[in-house]
Parts: structure tokens; C-alpha cells; sequence
């Protein structure tokens, strides 16, 4: 069966999604909370910690927002198969929802010009909301995901255009460099997305894939996989903990997405999201559209 | 570890008194301050007509919402939701801010870098931690949107709040020399070498 999406239904998505990207973190990321939580062994981290906790109920109970930061919003868009969408119609239908969310709310709006920085109020300006369009074979789907990009965290985000003679140990050592220069400024803990390979556009894009990714999800290449689970014991081994206050806890996990390279290249990106790892989805499939993590 | 209780402002003695590790809650008045704020105080030669002496500010743009004046919203602003922001970008105002303004706490996330270090240790000020992005909670802490100075920054106005209760924070730098982030990072530095060679890196 077709699926026809209509703007006006992406609009008003696109809009409940900030909001409540916003408001309510998924359920991965409060389970991590869980586990750093009970394997944590500094106290002055452990009443951090529980403060996090504390504060995802209170926004919960309050309908109010996790943060203040209303980020940079980023909207993923991935098509399936079988399904009819006027793309133009789609990516003018997602920054109006995110003008209407800004207004109607009301939310902050962190955006500015690059050069003049001047805030016109709107949390949109030239090529914000950031939109990635993909494709998959998922039947009459369409997958919207919303992510509001805290800054702190955004600052933290690296590249490094090394070389096939620095091999992995080149890689290993410039992720462990990068989570020590971010310290505590990247509100830890952390997810530490790491893109290897690629482009420099592309590498540093598969960073932010990365650390945006569900807690609990694997990278798909076998390769990077097994990098993740180094990486966050190598991590969580330098005592930076939450808020870079000292402790376990500097990482719920580290995440690597790859992508093949070039003969004479060996890429490594890393970008990070804060404890604050807020995501919202909306699946448009031809009986209705269901709103999740 | 003491605990102090600020009703805000406070005395120099007052802020030499704090030492890392204790916590402070604060009671009266708060300043929230940012980025673009002090870029046009500090770099533009803008002026605030606030009196900020022996004061607390926190670096922060809230989000809020435009109301009718009133006895409940004094400067035609509801709060919504209040918190912080990461304080490093911010590292050269700390010195300014205390000499021009007098300010002796600020209030962040991820701590100040060695020139705020000594501004504090010259100036007597010290750095107070609050828990970044934890906002809906530090909203609770916040009871009016008091007056607005600079508004045509928004959201990086020069706000000032009635605060009950603002805290616990943890005094993070203080005027002896003393930094929490300091320390962390210097055994982060220590252990570096043994999370690498757990990866089998090579030195």
C-alpha cells in the first residue's frame, strides 16, 4: 500500500516533536542513568547523579523542559519504500513546525546569524533546522526523528585527518585526548560518538549519527563494535565523572559508526552528547503515525 | 565541607571564607548572565545600570515568556525554564565583571580556566557548580523574573531573579587556589597512560 504523506501532518509533527524531545528523555537514556547510577562508587557523584535522576521526574511532573538549552534542532528524516512525499513541501513543513514551536510554547531560541549573531526568535535561520534526508526498505514508512543539540556538547566536537601511519592506536589515543580536553564542559556523562573513515564531511557526520544513536544499540560494522566497548573502558578509566566533578561515571557509552576511506587517509571524528540525550521520533505508516523515542 | 546559607549580597570575608568541597544555597537575588551580554559590556562598551556589588551571577539564557506587568511578573517576563550553560567560553569576563561590577560568585557548569582562578584568589570570588542541565529542577529555585537590563540581546539578556533557596551548589574554585576541575583533570592526566596500554596502544 502507498503511503502519501501530507506537509500539514509533518508540520504538526515536527512541531509536537521539539517540544517533546524537549521534555521527556527515552527510556535507553534513563535506564543508563540506572546503571551509572548503581555502579558509581564517588559520593560526591553519586548526589550528582541523583540529581539527574531527580530532575528528569521533576520535568515529567512540571511539563517542562529538561534543560534550557533548546539546542540546535536537527531533523532525520529516513523514507521507505512505496511512499509519495513532495520533498520541498516536507523540509518547508519541518522548519514551520519549528518556528510554531518556538511561538506557541514558547521556547528559547538559540540561534543566531553566524556573522551579525543576531536572533530573530524563530530557533530557525539559513540551513536550521538542520535536515538530513535518507532512504531505507522499511514498506509505506516514513521515520522523523527530532533531535534538539545541546551546545555545551556540541563544542565538543573534534577531527582529526590522521594519517594510515598512525593506525588505530592513532585513533584510540586522539578519542581518549578529546574526552580530556571536553572535561567537564560537555555535561558528562556522555554519549562519545566516534566516526572512523570516510570524508572529513562525512566522518565528522557519522560522530553525530553516533552519539545520537539509542544506548544499547551496536555499531553495524563488527569492526567498530568492538572499538566501542574498548573505547568506554578506557573512558570511564580516567575518573573525569559527572559534570567533570570527579568519578565513574564519565560515559554512558562510546559509540563508533565507520564509513571506507581512501588509501592515504585515516579519519577520526568525535562528537558528543550530554547527559541530557534528548530524542523524538514520529512513523508515518498508512494507518496513522506513531510518536516514540 | 561547611554549608553556607548567602542572603544575597555578600561580604568579601564572606566569599574568602569558601573552600572547595563546601556547598553554598543563596537567598534573595541572583543575576543571569552570557555570552553576548558580556561581549557588549566588556567589548562594546555597553553599561548596565544594575547594581551587582557582592553579588552572585549565573551564566544562563532562559527560556521565558512575554507577559502583561504585573506584581507577579515585574519585568513582563514568566520563567519557564531556567538553567545553566557551560562557563569556559566565557573565562575572559570573570575579571572584569568583579572589578568593574564588584560580583564576588559565579555560578556554571564545567568551571573556569587559571585567569578566573586568580581574579578570585586577587579579588576575593570564588566558582559555585551547579548540576548543567538539571534546569527543571533549578526553575523551582527561581520565584520572579525581577527586572531585565540589555533586552535586546533576548534570551542573553541582563536578567535579574528572586531567588529562594538556590542551591545546594558546590563551591568548585575558590579563593585560596583551590579547583575541583583541576584536580579531576590532573589525575585524569595520571591515568591516561594505563587506559591507553589497556587498549594495547604502544606508548
Amino acid at each position: 500500500m502507498k503511503l502519501h504523506v501530507d506537509p500539514q501532518a509533518v508540520e504538526e509533527a515536527a512541531k509536537l516533536l521539539y517540544i517533546r524531545a524537549l521534555k521527556v528523555l527515552p527510556d535507553d537514556i534513563k535506564q543508563g542513568f540506572t546503571r551509572l547510577d548503581a555502579g558509581e562508587g564517588d559520593s560526591t557523584a553519586r548526589t550528582i547523579l541523583a540529581t539527574m535522576i531527580e530532575n528528569i521526574a521533576v520535568a515529567e511532573r512540571t511539563d517542562n523542559l529538561l534543560c534550557q538549552d533548546t539546542g540546535i534542532p536537527i531533523y532525520n528524516v529516513v523514507i521507505g519504500c512505496d511512499v509519495e512525499v513532495d520533498g520541498a513541501a516536507l523540509k518547508a513543513a519541518i522548519r514551520r513546525g519549528v518556528e510554531r514551536a518556538t511561538r506557541e510554547h514558547p521556547l528559547r531560541s538559540s540561534i543566531v546569524h553566524p556573522i551579525t549573531r543576531k536572533n530573530d526568535q524563530s530557533s530557525t535561520g539559513r540551513l536550521v533546522p538542520v535536515i538530513n534526508i535518507d532512504f531505507d526498505e522499511a514498506p509505506s514508512t516514513l521515520r522523523l526523528e527530532m533531535i534538539p543539540k545541546g551546545s555545551g556538547s556540541e563544542n565538543g566536537s573534534f577531527l582529526r585527518m590522521l594519517i594510515p601511519a598512525d593506525g588505530l592506536d592513532g585513533i584510540k589515543r586522539f578519542v581518549i585526548d578529546c574526552v580530556m580536553q571536553a572535561g567537564g564542559k560537555v555535561c558528562p556523562p556522555t554519549i562519545v560518538g566516534v566516526g572512523v573513515g570516510g570524508t572529513s564531511d562525512l566522518c565528522m557526520h557519522l560522530a553525530k549519527v553516533a552519539a545520537t544513536r539509542p544506548l544499547g544499540s551496536a555499531c553495524p560494522d563488527p569492526e567498530g563494535e568492538k572499538l566501542e566497548k574498548m573505547l568506554a573502558g578506557a573512558v570511564n578509566s580516567l575518573g573525569i565523572g559527572p559534570q567533570g566533578l570527579g568519578g565513574d561515571s564519565t560515559a554512558f557509552a562510546v559509540h563508533v559508526e565507520t564509513a571506507a576511506t581512501h588509501i592515504t587517509m585515516n579519519p577520526v571524528a568525535v562528537n558528543i552528547q550530554c547527559h541530557s540525550a534528548r530524542r523524538a521520533t514520529a512513523t508515518f505508516t498508512p494507518t496513522g503515525i506513531e510518536i516514540g523515542f | 565541607m561547611a554549608h553556607h546559607d548567602f542572603h544575597m549580597p555578600v561580604s568579601e570575608a564572606q566569599v574568602r571564607a569558601l573552600k572547595v568541597g563546601d556547598t553554598v544555597t543563596l537567598h534573595g537575588t541572583l543575576f543571569g548572565i552570557r555570552d553576548a551580554t558580556q561581549i557588549h559590556m566588556f567589548d562594546h562598551g555597553r553599561k548596565t545600570h544594575f547594581d551587582m556589588k557582592g553579588h552572585a551571577v549565573i551564566h544562563t539564557a532562559p527560556n521565558v515568556k512575554k507577559m502583561p506587568v504585573s506584581n507577579e511578573y515585574p519585568a513582563g517576563y514568566a520563567s519557564i525554564c531556567i538553567g545553566t550553560t557551560t562557563s569556559a567560553r566565557m573565562e575572559r569576563f570573570s575579571r572584569p565583571l568583579m572589578e568593574q561590577y564588584g560580583v564576588r560568585l559565579i555560578i556554571g557548569k564545567g568551571g573556569l580556566g587559571r585567569e578566573s582562578q586568580k581574579a578570585f584568589a586577587d579579588l576575593g570570588g570564588a566558582y559555585l557548580a551547579i548540576i548543567g542541565g538539571t534546569a527543571a529542577l533549578e526553575t523551582t529555585w527561581i520565584t520572579a523574573i525581577e527586572e531585565v537590563d540589555l533586552d535586546d540581546l533576548n534570551p542573553e539578556s541582563l536578567w535579574r531573579f528572586a531567588i529562594k533557596g538556590f542551591g545546594p551548589l558546590l563551591v568548585a574554585m575558590d579563593s585560596h587556589g583551590g579547583s575541583s576541575y583541576d584536580r579531576v583533570m590532573k589525575a585524569a592526566e595520571g591515568r591516561k597512560a594505563a587506559a591507553l596500554a589497556a587498549m594495547g596502544v604502544k606508548a
